[in-house]
C-alpha cells in the first residue's frame, strides 16, 4: 500500500518509493542513507508530537512531519495502518 | 579557452545528462556500500538496538517524564554547582583576596614603590584577577564535568528531540537546541557550534539568539543576587535552593526569549523556508566519568586562569584608574556613573551598574567585583575602604554595602538578573560572531539587539514596580 | 605485499613488534617542529575521530556523544618508529558533497589539503552509511586506512564485521578497534606506517557511475579544468560539482580563485612550521 512516511505509526516498517524533496534537502537526506528502496521503520515520536525518529540503515534519523510527508513509502500488504 | 568557457562547457554537458544524475551517483555508492555490508557484516539474532537504549529513550523522551527529567537535571546541575562551589569559592577568596592581598601589600611596602603603582597593580590588577579566580573557578570546575558527563551519555540530542516542535514553530533549525546548550558553557563556543546548521538564515538566527543562553561568566551575578536578595526572603535553610531556583528561572526565561526572538527574526528580517532537519540520535554510551572529570577540570582551570590573566587583569587596572583619576573634584568613574544615572534609573538599576557593564564588555566574569568595587568607591565612606579596593565580603556585608552604600532594592536585584540575561555578548563572543558571519551588519544586530531588549524589559518592570508602589 | 594480507595482523616480519610498539609511539601534543607525514582523521560524525586523535597525540580535544561536536580543524603530532606525523582532526561529515560549514572544512582539507594519508574512522554499528563516505574518499585517494571503530558497541548489538573481508573489498587496510579503550591503536599506527612508507600498496575500490555518460562528462570537464588551472588536484571532483551547478565552485572558476586552491591548500597543510 502506498502512503507517505508521516502517516506511519510507531513500529511500522516500509520501503521508500520516491523522494519529493528538492535541492540541498534531497541531497542531505540521500547522503544520510534515505534513498529509494531503503527500508524505514518508525522508532519513536517526540513528546510534543513532532518530529519523529526513524530507523534508517541502523541509525536513528529524526525528521519533521513536513519532510516526512514528502517521502513516499510502500507499506507491505496486511500491515494494519 | 577562458574560465567562463569551462562553465559553458559544464552547462552543455549537464544538459546532456538526466536531471537526476546526482541521485544516480549516490545510488551507485549506496548500492556498493550495501553489497559490501551484506558480505562482511553478520548479525546475531538479537534486537538491532539494545533493550537498555530503548528503555532509556522511553523514559527520557516520554510525554511527561521526558520533561520532568529535563527540568530535574537542569535544576540539579545548577543546584549542585551553586551549592558545591560556595565552600571552595570562600576558601579561595580568603586565600587569594584577603591573605594574598595583605601579603602582597606588605611585600611591596618596603620597596618604596610610588603609591599609584601599587594601587594600580596590587589593588587593581591583582585583586580583580584574584576575585575572578575565586568566583569563577569553583562553579566552572563543577558545572563543566557535570555537563560533559551528560553530553558523553548522549542526552543532548534527546533534549533537541524533545523541544524541537517549539523551535520549529519559531522558524528555527532543529539543531539550534544543541548550539543553545553549548552556550550555557560559553557563548563563543555556542556561536561556533552553529556551524552544524546548513542554512545561512537559520544559522544567523541561532547565532543572534545564542546570547540568551546564560553562560558561566554570568552565573556569579545571578548567584549573588539570588543568595543576597532573594535568598533573604526565605528561611536560611532554603537559601541555596532559592539561589539555584533563581538561576534556573533566568535560564528558563532565556529559552523563552530565544524562542520569541527566533520567531520574531524568522517573521521579519530573516524570513524564509525552514531547511532540512537532519538530527541523529546516537546510542546512549556510558560516560567515562573519571576521564571526563579529569580532562574537563584541567581544561576549565586553564581556561579560567587564562581569561583571568588576559581579561580580568587589564579590566582591574581600568577600574582602579577610573576610580582614582580625579577630574574636577570627582573621580572619572563618578562622572561616568553620573552620566549613565538617568538611564540606570529608568531601567530600575543605577549608573554604577551600567558603568560596570561597560567596563566588563571584554569579560562578563568581572561584573560582580566591578560592581562591588565601584559601589564601595563611590558610595558613602561606610567601611573605610580605599578607592577601588575590594576585600572579601560575606553575604551579609555584601548586602550591607549594596543596600546602604548603593541604595539597592529588590527591584535593583531582579532587574540586574534580567539585565544579565539581556545585554550585549562579551567581547570574545562578539569577535566570534564577526569571525563566523563576516558581516558587520549581523555582528551589530547580534550585539545591540539583546541590549535593546534588556533596556526595554527592565524599564517596563521598573515602571510597573514603581507605579504599583513596590519600591 | 598487498593491503589484504596485512589487515588485522600486522606485517608478519615483525610478529613481536605489536608487543613492543607501545614504546614506539611518542605523543607530542602540539609540536611546532617539522613534520614528515600529514595524516587526516576523517569520517562520519560521532564515530570517535577526536577520541583517536586524543589517544595518539595526547591532546585533550573535546569529545561528546552527538553528531557535530567537532566543528573545526585541529592539529597535533606524534612520533612512531622515529617518523614524525602531523595528525589533523576534522569535523564529521556524511558526504563530500554536503553543504554545512563544518562539513566544508573537512571536505576542503581532504580534497585540497593534500594529506599523505587519510584515516577514515568508521562506526562498525552503522557500516552501510559509513561505507558511503569511505567509497567517496576512495574516489579521490588510494592512501587510506580504515579504522573500524566502536567494535565493542557492535558486539553488544550482536554485530560482527569481518575486517579481513572488508579489507579485500575496499582495497585498503581495515583495522578493527575500540578507540575509547585504546585497543587496536598499535595496529592502526602500523597500518598508517605501512601505507605511508610504501611497504604496502593500496588499490582502493573505485565505484563506477552507473550512467556511462556521467563518467564521460566528468572526464571531459576535468581535462578542461586541468588545462586551465594546472596544479589543482582532484579535478574530477570539481568537474562533478560543476555539472551539479554548485554556485561556490562556479564562482571559484569564474573569478580564478580555483587556481589558488593548489597553493593555498599547501600552505594550510603546512601552516605550523613544516619546512620540508
Ligand atoms: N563504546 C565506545 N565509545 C566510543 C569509542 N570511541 C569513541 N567513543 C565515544 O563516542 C563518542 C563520540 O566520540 P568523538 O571522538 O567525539 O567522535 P567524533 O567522531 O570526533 O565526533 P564529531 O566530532 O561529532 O564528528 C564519545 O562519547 C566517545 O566517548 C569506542 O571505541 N567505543
Ligand atoms: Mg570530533
Amino acid at each position: 500500500m502506498s502512503t507517505t512516511l508521516d502517516r506511519l505509526h510507531r513500529g511500522q516498517t516500509a520501503t521508500v518509493t520516491a523522494l519529493e524533496l528538492e535541492g540541498a534537502e534531497r541531497r542531505r537526506l540521500m547522503d544520510m542513507g534515505l534513498l529509494v528502496g531503503t527500508t524505514v521503520s518508525v522508532d519513536r515520536v517526540s513528546p510534543l508530537g513532532d518530529p519523529t525518529a526513524y530507523r534508517v540503515r541502523d541509525g536513528l534519523l529524526v525528521l519533521r512531519r513536513g519532510q516526512a510527508h514528502l517521502v513516499h513509502v510502500d507499506l507491505p500488504e496486511g500491515d494494519p495502518t | 579557452m577562458n574560465r567562463s568557457a569551462i562553465l559553458d562547457e559544464a552547462a552543455r554537458l549537464r544538459a546532456e545528462l538526466d536531471d537526476d544524475f546526482r541521485d544516480g551517483i549516490v545510488e551507485s555508492l549506496y548500492t556498493e556500500a550495501s553489497r559490501i555490508t551484506s558480505t562482511t557484516l553478520s548479525r546475531r539474532e538479537s534486537p538491532a538496538r539494545t533493550t537498555w537504549d530503548k528503555l532509556l529513550d522511553r523514559a527520557l523522551t516520554h510525554r511527561v517524564w521526558g520533561f520532568v527529567v529535563m527540568g530535574a537535571l537542569l535544576f540539579g546541575v545548577f543546584w549542585f554547582t551553586i551549592a558545591g562551589a560556595a565552600a571552595p569559592s570562600g576558601l579561595l577568596s580568603t586565600l587569594l583576596v584577603e591573605h594574598g592581598h595583605g601579603w602582597l601589600t606588605r611585600l611591596v611596602a618596603p620597596l618604596h614603590v610610588p603609591e599609584w603603582l601599587t594601587g594600580l597593580l596590587v589593588d587593581g590588577v591583582y585583586l580583580s584577577t584574584a576575585w575572578v579566580v575565586a568566583v569563577m573557578l569553583p562553579p566552572m570546575a563543577i558545572f563543566f564535568p557535570l555537563f560533559t558527563i551528560l553530553e558523553d551519555f548522549g542526552y543532548l540530542p534527546r533534549v533537541a528531540f524533545n523541544l524541537d516542535r517549539l523551535f520549529a514553530r519559531s522558524g528555527a533549525h532543529g539543531k539550534q537546541a544543541l548550539s543553545m546548550m553549548m552556550g550555557y558553557g560559553c557563548n563563543a563556543a555556542g556561536v561556533t557550534s552553529t556551524r552544524i546548521i546548513d542554512s545561512r538564515r537559520e544559522r544567523l538566527i541561532a547565532i543572534i539568539t545564542n546570547n540568551f543562553s546564560i553562560c558561566n561568566g554570568r552565573w556569579p551575578v545571578l548567584i549573588l543576587m539570588g543568595t543576597v536578595f532573594l535568598g533573604k526572603l526565605v528561611p536560611p535553610a532554603f537559601a541555596g535552593v532559592v539561589a539555584a531556583g533563581s538561576v534556573v528561572t533566568v535560564a528558563f526565561l532565556g529559552v523563552l526569549v530565544t524562542l520569541l526572538v527566533s520567531w520574531g527574526l524568522s517573521k521579519t528580517v530573516l524570513r524564509g523556508e525552514t531547511s532540512v532537519y537532519s538530527l541523529e540520535l546516537p546510542p546512549y554510551r556510558p560516560p567515562r566519568i573519571w576521564r571526563t572529570l579529569y580532562t574537563s577540570l584541567i581544561d576549565r582551570t586553564l581556561k579560567v586562569l587564562r581569561r583571568a590573566v588576559t581579561m580580568a587583569a587589564p579590566a582591574g587596572a581600568a577600574i582602579w584608574l577610573i576610580s582614582n583619576v580625579t577630574i574636577a573634584e570627582a573621580s572619572l568613574a563618578g562622572h561616568l556613573a553620573a552620566l549613565l544615572a538617568p538611564l540606570g534609573w529608568l531601567m530600575g538599576l543605577n549608573g554604577l551598574i551600567l558603568l560596570a557593564y561597560v567596563v566588563a564588555i571584554p569579560a562578563n566574569e568581572i561584573i560582580v567585583p566591578t560592581i562591588l568595587m565601584l559601589t564601595l568607591t563611590l558610595g558613602p565612606d561606610l567601611l573605610g575602604a580605599d578607592s577601588g579596593v575590594l576585600l572579601e565580603l560575606g553575604t551579609a556585608e555584601t548586602r550591607t554595602v549594596l543596600v546602604q552604600a548603593g541604595g539597592w532594592t529588590l527591584l535593583t536585584a531582579v532587574n540586574l538578573m534580567l539585565f544579565s540575561l539581556l545585554h550585549n555578548p562579551c567581547g570574545t563572543t562578539i569577535l566570534t560572531i564577526w569571525h563566523e558571519t563576516r558581516s558587520l551588519k549581523w555582528t551589530t544586530v547580534a550585539t545591540l539587539l539583546p541590549v535593546g531588549l534588556g533596556i526595554v524589559v527592565t524599564s517596563l518592570t521598573a515602571a510597573v514596580a514603581r507605579s504599583a508602589g513596590w519600591v | 605485499m598487498t593491503a589484504a594480507d596485512s589487515s588485522s595482523n600486522t606485517s608478519p616480519a615483525c610478529g613481536d613488534c605489536v608487543l613492543n610498539n607501545a614504546s614506539n609511539l611518542r605523543k607530542l601534543g602540539v609540536d611546532p617542529a617539522g613534520h614528515d607525514i600529514v595524516t587526516a582523521v576523517a569520517g562520519n560524525p560521532n564515530t570517535g575521530k577526536s577520541t583517536v586523535f586524543n589517544a595518539l597525540t595526547g591532546l585533550r580535544r573535546h569529545v561528546g556523544n552527538w553528531s557535530g561536536k567537532t566543528v573545526d580543524r585541529a592539529e597535533g603530532s606524534f612520533e612512531y618508529r622515529r617518523r614524525r606525523y602531523k595528525l589533523v582532526d576534522l569535523p564529521g561529515t556524511y558526504s563530500l558533497l554536503s553543504t554545512s560549514h563544518d562539513e566544508d572544512i573537512a571536505r576542503d582539507f581532504l580534497l585540497f589539503g593534500r594529506p599523505d594519508v587519510t584515516v577514515v574512522v568508521v562506526d562498525a554499528t552503522r557500516l552501510e552509511r559509513n561505507l558511503n563516505l569511505v567509497l567517496q574518499i576512495l574516489q579521490i585517494t588510494d592512501r587510506v586506512v580504515c579504522a573500524l571503530n566502536l567494535v565493542d558497541e557492535a558486539e553488544r548489538n550482536g554485530l560482527t564485521v569481518d575486517s579481513r573481508h572488508l579489507t579485500r573489498e575496499l582495497g585498503v587496510p581495515v583495522v578493527p578497534m575500540t578507540a575509547r579503550r585504546g585497543t587496536g591503536m598499535t595496529e592502526l599506527l602500523e597500518a598508517v606506517e605501512q601505507v605511508t612508507s610504501g611497504a604496502i600498496t593500496t588499490r582502493g575500490k573505485r565505484v563506477q557511475h552507473r550512467d556511462n555518460r556521467v563518467e564521460q562528462a566528468v572526464s571531459r570537464l576535468a581535462e578542461r579544468i586541468e588545462g586551465k588551472f594546472p596544479g589543482v588536484v582532484n579535478t574530477r571532483w570539481i568537474a562533478l560539482r560543476l555539472l551539479e551547478g554548485d554556485p561556490s565552485v562556479e564562482r571559484a572558476v569564474a573569478d580564478g580563485t580555483l587556481g589558488e586552491l593548489s597553493t593555498a591548500a599547501v600552505i594550510a597543510a603546512s601552516s605550523d612550521g613544516n619546512t620540508t
